[in-house]
């Protein structure tokens, strides 16, 4: 988690949280579950500030993978917002999505990535792809500012209309990798 | 007050809790815990069964009962499945969810692998007190069948979020829920009005 207010970052002026916010309403997202990054700090707030979205905030990641599962089961909507460092805590737990063909659009927030500080995000940093795609997850990724939110679009799409779990990875490039004052 | 609690039969708490419902969900945690709701209620359209993912039961039946929230969601779950996911009992008690309810069987072990002992059952960790910890208040022993019974009829009729404990015995389920994920999938979505036939 982050201490430092995202929008107080120069990166962030780019609006694709907002226009991320924007495009889980027209997909009629119901549930937000979350575990908290910086990276997606801005987009559960508007979230959160949204009277019809039911945001759930977990205590890991796998938590999430079972929302998905229940939101689905009684008829919503549902997606995932976390750190790449959480989906090795899912893995497992995605093969609720596959056996019983369950859509878990999953947007995932990157480190250890690109221009990373810490040492410790950078195995799970580099696995998060090919171990999301080797659990039979469809993975995309968005690199750019301008590529989030059709990516996105992509992957809910994906998920939704094949009945599966899908990512969208954002890099770090995108979000701006965090220095602590270490530069 | 887990010393005082009578040692009970899961196959038989499942069929005095089905026997109490009406088109409430129930979400039935990995192993025995589902295959006893197959063994009491396998035309129940409302019961989901887990084939896997250990110890989701509880959050499962939480996204059931945000989306439904004027149905009553019952989660289903064993002891050694919740210990490994103790942490939802957080994330229920912060949601507090009024259509929720968990029901946990404690037989200290794990009974599909071999009866293994939980590291609970030696340390006399108390599940009760771990929920009303979470922040769950109303989390209850039941010390006897009628006791669960009566917790059961709490439930239906008031808001929770309620945990239910009741200690069993290690008797293997009365059957086997059949592995078929999209059957158990698609006949509940139809159970909660959400697919069409």
């Amino acid at each position: 988690m982050d201490r430092h207010p995202p929008e107080s970052r120069p990166e962030a002026a780019a609006d694709w949280p907002d226009r991320l916010y924007d495009l889980l309403r027209t997909h009629g997202i119901r549930q937000v579950a979350v575990v908290p990054d910086a990276g997606h700090a801005r987009l559960i707030r508007r979230c959160l500030a949204d009277a019809e979205m039911k945001v759930v905030p977990l205590t890991t990641e796998e938590e999430g993978i079972a929302l998905l599962q229940g939101a689905w089961l009684g008829g919503e909507k549902g997606v995932l917002l976390m750190q790449s460092s959480g989906v090795g805590n899912c893995i497992n737990m995605l093969s609720l999505g596959i056996t019983h063909r369950t859509p878990m659009p999953m947007l995932v927030t990157m480190r250890g990535d690109f221009g990373e500080f810490n040492p410790a995000q950078v195995p799970m940093g580099s696995a998060t792809q090919a171990v999301l795609e080797a659990i039979g997850a469809l993975v995309r990724r968005a690199d750019r500012p301008e590529d989030v939110v059709p990516t996105a679009d992509a992957t809910i799409r994906l998920a939704f209309n094949t009945f599966r779990p899908a990512a969208t990875l954002i890099g770090q490039r995108v979000i701006g990798a965090k220095t602590f004052g270490k530069d | 007050m887990l010393r005082n609690t009578k040692v009970m039969n899961r196959f038989d708490l499942t069929q005095l809790l089905v026997a109490k419902l009406k088109d409430e969900a129930v979400v039935g945690g990995i192993g025995y815990s589902n295959f006893d709701l197959w063994a009491s209620s396998a035309g129940r359209p409302q019961n989901f069964y887990m084939l896997g993912s250990m110890g989701l039961a509880v959050p499962i039946a939480l996204g059931v009962a945000i989306a439904q929230p004027r149905r009553k969601v019952f989660a289903l779950e064993g002891d050694g499945s919740l210990l490994m996911q103790l942490g939802c009992l957080a994330t229920v008690a912060a949601r507090a969810p009024r259509n929720l309810a968990i029901v946990v069987w404690d037989n200290g072990a794990y009974a599909i692998t071999g009866g293994q002992a939980t590291p609970a059952a030696q340390a006399g960790t108390d599940i009760v007190a771990i929920a009303r910890g979470a922040g769950i208040a109303r989390s209850n022993w039941a010390s006897d069948e009628a006791e669960f019974e009566a917790l059961v009829e709490q439930a239906l009729a008031g808001d929770g979020p309620w945990l239910i404990a009741a200690r069993i015995d290690g008797q293997p389920a009365a059957r086997q829920t059949p592995r078929d994920p999209v059957l158990h999938r698609q006949r509940f979505m139809q159970g909660m009005g959400v697919r069409e036939g």
